[in-house]
């Protein structure tokens, strides 16, 4: 394998690595706008370019291999002349509209022109116009040619990731323009991405425009849970301005890589999937039509299922839980219905029209934790004989997790159990018909508000982190069936999700030795069972 | 006065002026194809390239590689086709001697082709011909028919067992074509962008595969290389340039035209004697000795040998032959203003320092000639320039630095006349 200098610093690397991938595992940064690591290389930006000793002219780090015994320079006098170059020119015709432009705080133009610009302006001529400024190439981003560098990312991107081919580079030389190709839009499952790879201002997203400058952004990592491909992602929320935008507190979606899951990517029914956190959801816990106290509300459930367990009718009690749940949730519900209730009747999986899908990350499977839920929860029964005996008064109690059984079995069916049933619990974080139904509803939190794990359709467990806290009055799903549980006389003392994860590593073979420490930001794969 | 028709042998016009010179019939009279029925018949790929070696043949494009060994980089051991490319793009302002191959003696270059094409072990070569060259590509077009039907062209060419197709193809106007990898890209039917590099052509090239790009009056020279051998073809040029070139001579002179002189001609020999001196009696300024990317030279250097090498020494290059000359009434900063104008209108736009630099400079200098420019622009000006070279991904880049600098640096005079001008004028 070659051995390679870079700065100073020794590295070997495999036969083909390229001096901006050394560069990149040694912690040096070159700058870059063209390349990027899941794209071909295109070399048209030259902002990369490195001094080679005993190579007469500057190569471009991203397209020159690394051979045995090279020595790069990323910071000679010579490179940091040639990096301002190149910013000179790429800024040549640049509108510099950073203070109306939505990529500001997250350009690269602008980062680097701190780091490696800061040149006085030559400029003293007009700048070439081009055509389209805040125009629409499709339902979800909006493109600024002026503001492009042409780069060309896009353009790879969807030549060679989603091989949709919308984008081109029309005209030659300085007006040379991104656009769509004639009669196209950008309009496939993956446009989004497009927005996160453009280094700069030119492509930016409808969704996210105006809203939020990023520099008011924290972000926290997570998980979509937009489907069982379980991408990686980074939920940016306002962290300072609760009262901007509807007082929203998430402002957009974005992947985090991880090779083994999503690359860079996400897709749009993902990256669009978030509004339900602040919109629409279920505040205080309710009974009927009457706004109850947390306390109230664990009593009406304790004392129906407590006469049940001194019945001997724990049979009499349906539980519809939810793949939407993390593993922690599931297991907690587990051990009230399954250990502490045992002889509780419960499913997690409704019968749902399989969602779209494609061959790349959209799986029609719309829950992100159903294979969690399969290794947890081993359902007892299925969840029309659960419905069926509700609907002919065999159940008093039915426990629902943030299902819509209203969109799902018809209004009905629903007001018919309903009305046989003594008890019958939703509980989940937005409002839905169902809930008009339900004699009483917990608001539980969303994914972006807890922390926990979710098991994706590669068997690949993987966490969420807190972003904030849960909305108003509403907790996480584990907290209230730990209340239950306590009230019930059988503490579960869970401090946190992390201590409930050891508890699953150490009751369920697939899980074990697994801990929130190494499962990191990339996960790990669920044991087979039997071969540990 | 020399007089060329007397004292010299013409290699690539031979032909040139006589009566329907562009036809089978006429080619053949001359000892047609006997030269591609030598190498076939002969010689072995292996001694074709040698020869081509020995004859100091270089790169007539403007590059002025050795031809033999360019030939000699195809990997033969490679499984996939080979392929010969003929540039026929001249795009090269002030450049104008291919299209008079490709209208006087097609047949010159076909039998050219054919002998490359046996020695790089290629079946199919592509002629890719500038756009606007209509006249060129019926001509040539009309040429390959004919090779065809009597046999030059096809399967079993000349009862030999080699195979070898032409494809005759028009470009769509883009100088840029004409750097051999963005030809490359065009005749795979993308846009003309020039490709990174390595790999060279000779191992990745057209569809991916080995291929050999040169020029038409490189491929022109060959045919008469195998007849009459390469010590006769290196003999008539000058150390390391063998045989002749095509000069086109355009601006102020009496005789503008295409000469075909020994590589090492001088500059002065060229304008005065062959091209008939400066128009009107003036006196010379300056001269582009190849092409409008050569750097230009003044008055004092013109007694240069016009070969790769010489021409190199003198910080400029004998590019592809294009000599312009520029006589006492020409506005340096106007010169200098259409060479920029070119080179913007012509950069592919494909890297950042050409793409906009090009343009940048152009607007600069035009402001400067239009006498809206203050003393630091001219200053700022050949840092702007020289900031291109050396940092894109072909040698366009490099022109436009060459070739606009050289303008400022020469002429620097006339520049600062423009802007004192302006000053005075506020």
């Amino acid at each position: 394998m070659p051995n390679v200098t870079i700065d100073g610093k020794q590295i070997e690397v495999p036969v083909g690595t390229t001096v901006i991938q050394a560069a990149d595992k040694l912690g040096i940064s070159i700058p870059r706008y063209c390349y990027h690591p899941a794209l071909p290389v295109s070399g048209n930006c030259r902002i990369c370019m490195v001094e080679i000793e005993k190579q007469p002219k500057m190569q471009i780090a991203c397209y020159t291999p690394v051979a045995d015994g090279m020595v790069v320079k990323t910071n000679s006098p010579k490179v940091l002349e040639v990096r301002k170059t190149v910013l000179e020119f790429l800024l040549v015709n640049h509108p510099v509209d950073c203070p109306v432009c939505d990529q500001a705080g997250e350009c690269k133009l602008q980062d680097y022109y701190m780091e490696h610009g800061q040149y006085d302006s030559r400029l003293g001529d007009v700048k070439v116009k081009k055509e389209k400024k805040a125009f629409s190439i499709g339902p979800t981003v909006m493109l600024d040619q002026e503001r492009c560098i042409l780069c060309t990312r896009c353009v790879r991107f969807t030549d060679n990731i989603t091989k949709t081919h919308e984008f081109g580079v029309f005209n030659r030389g300085d007006h040379s323009q991104l656009d769509i190709y004639p009669g196209k839009q950008l309009d496939n499952n993956y446009s989004g991405n497009v927005v996160d790879i453009c280094p700069v201002g030119a492509l930016t997203d409808k969704d996210f425009r105006f809203k939020c400058r990023v520099w008011y952004l924290a972000q926290t990592k997570s998980v979509c849970p937009g489907c069982s491909q379980g991408c990686n992602i980074t939920v940016e929320w306002d962290k300072m301005r609760p009262h901007q935008f509807k007082q929203a507190r998430v402002m957009r979606l974005k992947p985090r890589q991880n090779p083994e899951v999503n690359d860079y990517w996400i897709c749009d029914k993902g990256r669009y999937n978030y509004h339900f956190i602040d919109d629409n959801r279920i505040q205080h816990p309710q009974f009927k039509d009457e706004v109850i106290s947390w306390e109230k509300a664990i009593d009406t459930i304790v004392t129906v299922l407590k006469d049940l367990q001194e019945a001997n009718s724990t049979n009499r009690i349906g539980v519809l839980a939810s793949a939407q749940l993390t593993n922690e949730d599931l297991f907690v519900v587990r051990k009230l219905f399954k250990e502490t209730l045992s002889g509780a009747l419960i499913d997690f999986k409704l019968p749902q029209k399989p969602g779209d899908s494609d061959n790349f990350l959209m799986k029609a499977d719309k829950n992100p934790n159903t294979a969690g839920a399969s290794k947890i929860l081993e359902a007892n029964i299925g969840e029309e004989q659960i419905l069926q005996k509700a609907k002919q008064g065999e159940l008093d109690v039915l426990y629902v997790f943030g299902h819509d059984l209203v969109k799902l079995f018809g209004k009905e069916t629903v007001s018919q159990m309903a009305r046989r049933l003594k008890l019958f619990v939703y509980q989940g974080s937005n409002i839905n018909d169902t809930c008009s139904y339900a004699h009483l509803n917990l608001p539980s939190s969303v994914y972006a508000e807890k922390t926990g794990t979710f098991t994706n359709c590669q068997q690949r467990v993987q966490r969420i982190w807190t972003a904030f806290l849960p909305l108003v009055e509403s907790k996480a799903d584990w907290e209230i069936i730990s209340l239950i549980s306590a009230k019930l006389g059988k503490p579960m003392n869970y401090q946190n999700s992390q201590a409930i994860f050891k508890d699953i590593a150490a009751t369920i073979p697939s899980f074990s030795e697994m801990t929130y420490e190494n499962l990191s930001d990339k996960g790990m794969i669920l044991k087979v069972s039997g071969n540990p | 006065m020399t007089f060329v028709g007397l004292v010299m042998e013409k290699i690539v016009t031979r032909h040139f002026g006589e009566q329907n010179s562009h036809l089978l019939a006429s080619y053949l009279e001359d000892n047609g194809y006997q030269a591609a029925r030598k190498a076939l018949g002969q010689m072995t790929p292996a001694q074709v390239i040698e020869e081509v070696k020995k004859s100091n043949l270089r790169g007539l494009g403007g590059a002025g590689f050795p031809t033999g060994t360019k030939w000699g980089f195809i990997p033969q051991a490679n499984p996939k086709p080979k392929y010969l490319v003929i540039n026929a793009d001249e795009g090269e302002p002030g450049t104008f001697k291919d299209k008079y191959i490709l209208e006087q003696d097609p047949h010159a270059l076909l039998e050219g082709i054919i002998i490359t094409c046996y020695a790089i072990g290629s079946h199919k070569a592509y002629v890719y011909i500038r756009g606007e060259y209509l006249k060129s590509l019926e001509t040539l077009q009309t040429a390959v028919e004919e090779a065809y039907k009597a046999g030059f062209l096809g399967n079993g060419i000349m009862g030999t067992a080699f195979d070898i197709d032409v494809v005759v193809h028009p470009g769509a106007g883009a100088y840029i074509c004409g750097e051999e990898t963005a030809l490359i890209e065009s005749l795979e039917g993308k846009k003309g962008f020039p490709r990174l590099k390595p790999p060279f052509p000779a191992v990745v090239g057209l569809f991916g595969c080995p291929t050999v790009i040169n020029n038409v009056e490189t491929i022109s020279c060959v045919a008469p290389i195998i007849n009459k051998g390469a010590e006769w073809f290196a003999k008539l040029g000058c150390e390391k340039n063998g045989g002749n070139r095509l000069f086109c001579v355009s601006g102020h002179v009496n005789k503008p035209g295409v000469y075909e002189l020994p590589n090492g001609t001088t500059l002065r020999e060229i304008i005065y004697d062959h091209a008939g001196g400066i128009l009107n009696g003036r006196k010379l300024k300056a001269v582009i000795p190849g092409g409008i990317s050569a750097p230009i030279l003044t008055p004092d250097q013109i007694d240069v040998k016009m070969d790769f090498d010489s021409l190199k020494s003198i910080g400029s290059m004998a590019g592809s032959g294009g000599i312009i000359v520029m006589d006492d009434t020409t506005d340096m900063v106007w010169a200098a203003m259409v060479a920029a104008r070119f080179f913007a209108h012509e950069s592919c736009g494909q890297c950042s320092p050409c793409r906009e630099g090009s343009g940048w400079v152009y607007r600069l200098v035009k402001r400067i000639y239009e006498g809206n420019a203050r003393p630091h622009d001219l200053n700022n000006l050949p840092g702007i320039v020289n900031n291109i070279g050396g940092n894109t991904i072909c040698a366009f880049g490099d022109a436009v630095t060459m070739s606009v600098g050289s303008y400022v640096s020469k002429f620097r005079s006339e520049f600062e006349a423009k802007i004192r001008a302006r000053v005075c004028q506020t």
